[in-house]
């Protein structure tokens, strides 16, 4: 039988299949962190259980960690709690941990890719939802819940019901200022934040064959902002050469014979989807979110839409909510819309190449007055990178601020928020009413248009600016 | 994990789409290391508003909560199971749930009911009309039952056969697998070595 790419990873994994029960599907990969795990590790111990396979685990902290002073104890009493308990429970159950201070501590999303341990064909899951991210490589990856921590904790398998397939196939290629960011906006626009429900989505076409392994990642990241379960590009040379030379990738004849596996994992020609969506990507423009879910979403160019426009009466009522939430009146330029922070950061955005084309757009001009840009790398090691190339330098000398990794102002759980009623342009991957902060205000933009916006003060493209540097 | 058979309680009519886990439980409240006590924090921005419906005086003490579509997308937190069953809620019904809130909701033992929209606009005006009306969410038959006479709301309602039978039998899931223990051995003796570990490399 003709299978498709997530058919063939499925398959390899089945550790039991029994009719009228989900798989039993094995993990390769278990990431953890601070938030979702204490009461997973919790339920082992009230349960006298071990790790199965600590050796297939790894944990670090991201959610509630600081991104300044993070050589000093962690001030919020709660945050503090949690973090330490991961360290007890890494520390008591044998799981290695990347902890604050450490060059491989950093959002789950970007250490595992960083460390070589996200490859082709494995499964991986984490609890936390854009664990979708890991998909970039072929992998099968998705979002589990505490109760599923536990349970791959305990067994290192996980029983799952065999999702849907869909192709999104995306012929041409984004224009110049163009990022996979506002590919994957103008998407969820338009297919809607459910559209994707009980998928395992394989982004296809011409688009992702060019597309560096970063802007996959940023694709994947945000399948489950359209409710797909997990988003795949198939691997291929840019998914080799990214993982080459990586601590964890297979080495010597290992590498050959992986190579040999990798390459065969891609979806047969005249297999089918169960549901397949077209989309353009030369038609594609700088999109940017006006709402309060990441399908509220319009071209740069455009303006806020009108509620009256929408003919379905639940849409209607929900554009008319978030207008109000954001403070925000219909047919207002997108491009006239003031915000008072820049967020560059988060799993979405928040890698090295992220930090290179903002800051290429602001080297040589300066954060617009009143606005304050938070400069967050996605981990320890891409802020080293970072700083070995001088971006850290192009961002201060601009007047950003430099911050350690994390999740930071991606969600309003560490001390990085956004105060009642201010608006943020931000590289992240939720504009939910108070993901960012209490009464926060959040536009989701690509990592140019925050860099534009930081410098002109409103939503801006690069192209916007004034050439004269 | 408690058996769960049926359940008749008030319940609370939730008239909003799109209530995604964050608003369920917003981030703030997810610090705890513990399962319990996040009831306080359940749809914590719309507690203050005294018009918000579990404010209402005549939905005290709901155990059933009718939501609009949507509800439970985006973050994974099981947080927002533990809250609505914190707060006392036994079932939850909605013509659409995230994926992953309707994962969680079968594994903590709260029972997430989809039916089609119009039951949940039924369920909403005759609650408007009669808030002390019990519901009734009867898992053996997949039936929701509310109201009396004409307007009398008897539906079916879909859930998946295997979070059904887990649910009737009160069964956890790592018990499950635990005992099928020499399957998951017998698939990690054929596994590829070339498969990556976690152990720090050299
Ligand atoms: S950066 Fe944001 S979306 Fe990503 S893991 Fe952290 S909190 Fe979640």
């Amino acid at each position: 039988m003709r299978t498709t790419l997530a058919e063939k990873v499925w398959e390899e994994h089945v550790v039991r299949r029994h009719e009228g029960e989900p798989d039993l599907l094995y993990i390769d990969l278990h990431l953890i962190h601070e938030v979702t795990s204490p009461q997973a590790f919790d339920g082992l111990r009230l349960a006298g259980r071990r790790v199965r396979r600590p050796d297939l685990s790894i944990a670090t902290e991201d959610h509630n960690v600081p991104t300044v002073d993070v050589d000093k104890p962690i001030a919020d009493p709660v945050s503090r709690t949690q973090v330490e308990t991961l360290r007890r429970n890494c520390a008591e159950f044998g799981v290695r941990l990347h902890p604050l201070g450490d060059a491989d501590q950093g959002i789950v999303h970007v250490v595992g890719p960083q460390l070589g341990l996200t490859q082709p064909g494995m499964t991986i899951v984490c609890g936390d939802s854009h664990t979708s991210t890991h998909g970039a490589f072929g992998a099968l990856a998705f979002g589990i819940g505490t109760s599923e921590v536990e349970h791959v904790l305990a067994t290192q398998t996980l029983p799952q019901v065999r999702p849907k397939t869909m192709a999104v196939n995306v012929d041409g290629e984004l224009p110049e200022g163009v990022t996979p960011k506002d590919l994957v906006l103008a998407l969820i626009a338009q297919v809607g934040t459910g559209g994707g429900q009980g998928h395992v989505v394989e982004y296809r076409g011409q688009a992702f064959r060019t597309m560096s392994m970063e802007g996959r990642m940023t694709v994947c990241n945000m399948s489950i902002e359209w409710g797909a379960k997990a988003g795949m590009v198939a691997p291929d040379d840019a998914t080799f050469a990214y993982l080459e030379g990586r601590p964890h990738a297979p080495k010597g004849k290992d590498w050959e014979a992986a190579l040999d596996y990798w390459r065969g994992l891609v979806t047969d020609q005249d297999a089918t989807f169960d549901r397949e969506i077209h989309l353009d990507a030369s038609a594609v423009t700088p999109f940017v979110t006006w709402g309060t879910n990441p399908g509220q979403g319009v071209p740069l160019a455009a303006n806020v839409p009108d509620p009256s426009d929408f003919d379905d009466p639940d849409e209607r009522l929900s554009a008319e909510r978030a207008l109000a939430y954001m403070g925000l009146q219909a047919g207002t330029p997108m491009r006239d819309i003031r915000v008072d922070t820049v967020f560059l950061g988060s799993c979405t955005n928040g890698r090295i190449e992220d930090l290179r084309a903002a800051a290429e757009v602001i080297r040589g001009r300066s954060v617009a007055e009143d606005v304050r840009m938070l400069v967050v790398p996605g981990s320890g090691r891409v802020r080293l990178q970072a700083e070995s190339e001088g971006l850290d330098v192009i961002f201060k000398e601009a007047g950003a601020e430099w911050r350690g990794a994390g999740c930071s102002m991606c969600l309003g759980m560490n001390p990085d928020q956004l105060a009642p009623g201010e608006r943020s342009a931000s590289t992240s991957n939720r504009n939910f009413e108070g993901r960012q902060g209490k009464g926060g205000r959040t536009h989701l933009v690509s990592p140019l248009v925050a860099a534009a916006t930081a410098v002109s003060g409103h939503l801006a493209t690069p192209a916007d600016l004034s050439h004269a540097v | 994990m408690e058996k769960f058979t049926a359940h008749t309680g008030k319940a609370a009519p939730l008239r909003r789409a799109n209530v995604d886990t964050d608003q369920i439980i917003p981030a703030v409240y997810l610090k705890r290391v513990t399962r319990t006590g996040f009831g306080d924090g359940l749809f914590a921005a719309w507690r203050s508003d005294p018009e918000f419906v579990l404010n209402r005086p005549e939905h005290d003490g709901a155990t059933v909560l009718v939501a609009g579509p949507d509800f439970g997308t985006g973050s994974s937190r099981e947080h927002a199971v533990w809250a609505l069953q914190d707060y006392g809620f036994q079932a939850v019904i909605s013509s659409r749930f995230g994926d992953i809130f309707r994962g969680n909701a079968g594994k903590a033992g709260l029972l997430a009911a989809l039916v089609d929209h119009k039951v949940v606009e039924r369920l909403w005006s005759l609650l408007e009309q009669d808030p002390a009306t019990p519901v009734t969410v009867d898992l053996e038959q997949r039936l929701i039952l509310a109201g009396t006479g004409e307007d009398a709301i008897r539906d079916s309602f879909d859930i998946d056969d295997y979070t059904r039978w887990r649910l009737l039998e009160g069964l956890d899931d790592i018990g499950i697998t635990l005992s099928h223990v020499d399957e998951v051995e017998a698939y990690e003796a054929h596994r590829s070595p070339l498969r990556p570990t976690t152990v720090p490399a050299g």
